[in-house]
């Protein structure tokens, strides 16, 4: 064992693994739940990974290393109230909104739209800690907590979070958005919410995930949601990022389709220090067709790095990704986007694309496309580009009396748009556009 | 209205425009001919403002401002519309929503409220029967997919819109068939109103057989040797522009 241990030696991980045993000891011979035991597998495999540094494949252009020298407070108690929440509206939000602050779900502040015969919401700590069962066969199941140290560390300590779970042959109208507010008025916060989404055969559900920070400090959100996708169900999937320049954002989201299942997916990344955003999708059966589209706005110092698997395993399925970024001073941008098509998967398109423009001489943006087709019968492609924006354009607005800020923020906003129009939760995008407009301003 | 006095122009170490002298008065066709590389897309372009050519000499006095000192944005806003050679796609925006911006932005210059839904869509509807254009193509992105005659037609229909006083057109035939020559050619010749003046750079005469200038210049090494009337233009078509360049170069060698 020794040789392949890890020599992280951070504070972090320390405080961590100390924070894993007081939990432990409160377990209250709860222990032996099947449950349990996988959570202290994972931290024994968190244990042994520790944080990745840069000389790890995965982690190349993204280093934690600033991440793992802080301190971070994951029990603070917050005092976040309606009135806060109104200074960060998320204008014309209606369905089932449900409120996490500091990672912990927020009952005062969520409503919950959707009748339980179609819709069941409970927060994750209380299935957790009394409804085990239920979230037994899920649970860790999809997400890789053996070999990825973040997720190892989620499956290990999370404790709230949201389990949705819509039953089969339903259509869940209302939307559901989740949002997470890192509270950090006070101190260094760190938060790991867990979600778990269990989609029945037929139906169809939209979901979003909001990401916000409130204060000055540093925060650090360990984010991981499983979803699973049954057979012939549709699900809409968006994620929204609009965290602080102190904000570290690791994000997890493991998809699981059967077939002839249908998933759709944005990744919005507006705002955030350092994000680092995973999306898997695992495509367990025939017939089934997956979109992954993204857009990453970053300037100042931020950096966002976008690693998806398109994981085809079996005949006849369709996967379509387009991520596209904007990046603005001495801002980074990593994307990394595998695909496989293992031997059983004849005749699966699978398509890859991702599209950036660098507004200044100091922004980097690292793309890399990784392709590895077992099967013989397939069409892939796929596609990077990185370029400036056209001079020759912004010039021939400028011949139509439009000024050269302005003739830059419209390129760039059409350049969005492919992305931004994707989004069918009307508030959601319209929240995305507004959040453009807003960092284009200083364009 | 506008005045051209000893104008040089350079791109990068090279120079194009060596010393040009032009008057153009309200309601005037000038046609500015040449052979290739002769400058007078440079000529369009400098008037304009783009950025790739440096100034080295002379001035542009435009309704008694200085030209030369006004960023491309604000020459429009003064009047000026450059028709491009190659106009550009632009993915995104559609030509409505991109015309709505650059009306209003020039409103907004010359201090006039911004058009209203109504009476933009009004002025619309006029100026694209004006060229004939296709509603249908106005509500797609900038340019995106068009035929090269469908990009030309739309830099008239875009003129039109601007309503500007001085009209660049920049080698707006080339890559033209007749019919669509026909088309662009009515369309200007419906803007010229006795007020609104215009330039047509052009290697051919062809456009000449239909928007009919008033003065027709020949550019031959960055300088206009020769000016005349529209007679000039046909004199070129049938002769060409050797006889021109050997008087110059005779001239030259002296």
């Amino acid at each position: 064992m020794s040789s392949i241990e890890n020599k992280d030696t951070s504070s972090l991980k320390a405080e961590l693994i100390a924070d894993f045993h007081l939990s432990q000891a409160k377990l209250n011979g709860k222990a032996a739940l099947p449950i349990h035991q996988l959570r202290g597998e994972a931290m024994q495999n968190f244990d042994k990974l520790g944080f990745p540094t840069i000389r790890h494949e995965e982690w190349k252009y993204s280093n934690v290393s600033n991440l793992v020298k802080q301190t971070f407070d994951f029990h603070t108690k917050t005092e976040f109230n309606q009135v806060d929440l109104d200074k960060i509206p998320l204008p014309h939000l209606t369905g089932n909104v449900l409120y996490f602050i500091n990672g912990v779900y927020n009952a005062e502040l969520s409503q919950i739209a959707t009748p339980e015969n179609k819709l069941r919401v409970i927060p994750f700590s209380e299935a957790l800690a009394q409804q085990p069962e239920l979230i037994e066969g899920y649970f860790g199941k999809y997400a890789n907590y053996e070999t990825d140290a973040f997720t190892a560390l989620n499956t290990a300590l999370a404790n709230d979070g949201v389990v949705v779970q819509v039953a089969d042959n339903k259509i869940v109208e209302e939307p559901i958005i989740l949002r997470f507010i890192s509270d950090v008025r006070l101190a260094n916060v760190g938060s790991q919410p867990r979600n778990l989404i269990i989609v029945g055969k037929n139906s169809q559900v939209k979901i979003a995930e909001a990401y916000r920070t409130v204060g000055d400090n540093a925060a650090f959100v360990n984010t991981v949601t499983e979803i699973i996708v049954d057979d012939s169900a549709m699900v809409d999937y968006y994620k929204v990022q609009s965290e602080s320049d102190k904000s570290y954002h690791i994000g997890t989201t493991q998809v699981y389709q059967k077939g002839r299942s249908y998933f759709y997916s944005a990744t919005a990344t507006l705002n955030g220090g350092f994000v680092r955003n995973n999306l898997n999708v695992v495509l367990d059966g025939e017939h089934i067709e997956s979109h992954l589209f993204g857009l990453y706005v970053p300037n100042g110092k931020q950096h966002v790095d976008n690693h998806t698997v398109v994981d085809h395993r079996k005949p006849n399925c369709e996967s379509h990704e387009l991520y596209k970024g904007i990046l603005m001073d001495k801002s980074t941008g990593v994307f990394n986007g595998k695909i496989f098509v293992r031997e059983d998967a004849q005749k699966t398109n699978a398509y890859q694309n991702c599209r950036n423009v660098v507004t200044s001489d100091e922004a980097t943006m690292n793309t890399k496309p990784q392709l590895e087709i077992w099967a013989d019968d397939v069409k892939c492609s796929h596609g990077t580009t990185t370029g400036q924006l056209n001079d020759e354009a912004i010039f021939y607005m400028q011949s139509r009396g439009i000024p050269k800020k302005e003739a830059i923020r419209l390129q760039l906003l059409a350049f969005a748009q492919d992305v931004v129009t994707q989004i069918k939760i009307d508030s959601i995008r319209e929240y995305i556009e507004e959040l453009i407009l807003e960092k284009l301003e200083g364009a | 209205m506008l005045t051209i006095s000893n104008l040089h122009a350079r791109i990068e170490e090279k120079e194009i425009l060596r010393g040009i002298n032009l008057e153009i008065k309200p309601g005037e066709v000038h046609a500015i001919m040449g052979p290739n590389g002769s400058g007078k897309s440079t000529l369009a372009s400098v008037l304009a403002g783009r950025e790739d050519y440096e100034v080295t000499e002379g001035s542009v006095t435009f309704n008694g401002k200085d030209l030369l000192d006004l960023a491309p944005e604000k020459r429009a806003a003064e009047g000026i519309f450059l028709a491009f050679q190659y106009p550009v796609e632009i993915p995104g925006v559609t030509t409505i929503n991109f015309l709505k911006t650059a009306i209003n932005e020039i409103r907004k210059y010359n201090g006039q409220e911004p058009l209203d839904a109504a009476q933009f869509l009004k002025r619309m509807r006029e100026k694209a029967k004006l060229v004939k254009i296709d509603d249908a193509l106005l509500k797609r992105s900038l340019n995106e997919g068009f035929s090269g005659g469908e990009k030309k037609r739309n830099e008239i229909f875009q003129m039109a819109m601007l309503e500007p006083v001085l009209g660049l057109l920049d080698e707006t035939d080339s890559g033209l068939d007749i019919d669509a020559l026909r088309i662009v050619a009515e369309g200007v010749n419906q803007l010229r109103d006795g007020k609104s003046s215009f330039v047509i750079v052009t290697h051919y005469q062809r456009l000449l057989d239909y928007i009919v200038p008033d003065f027709v210049h020949v550019l031959y090494k960055g300088r206009i040797v020769k000016s005349g009337t529209k007679e000039l233009a046909l004199e070129l078509e049938e002769k060409g522009y050797d006889w021109i360049k050997n008087e110059v170069d005779a001239l030259e060698a002296v």
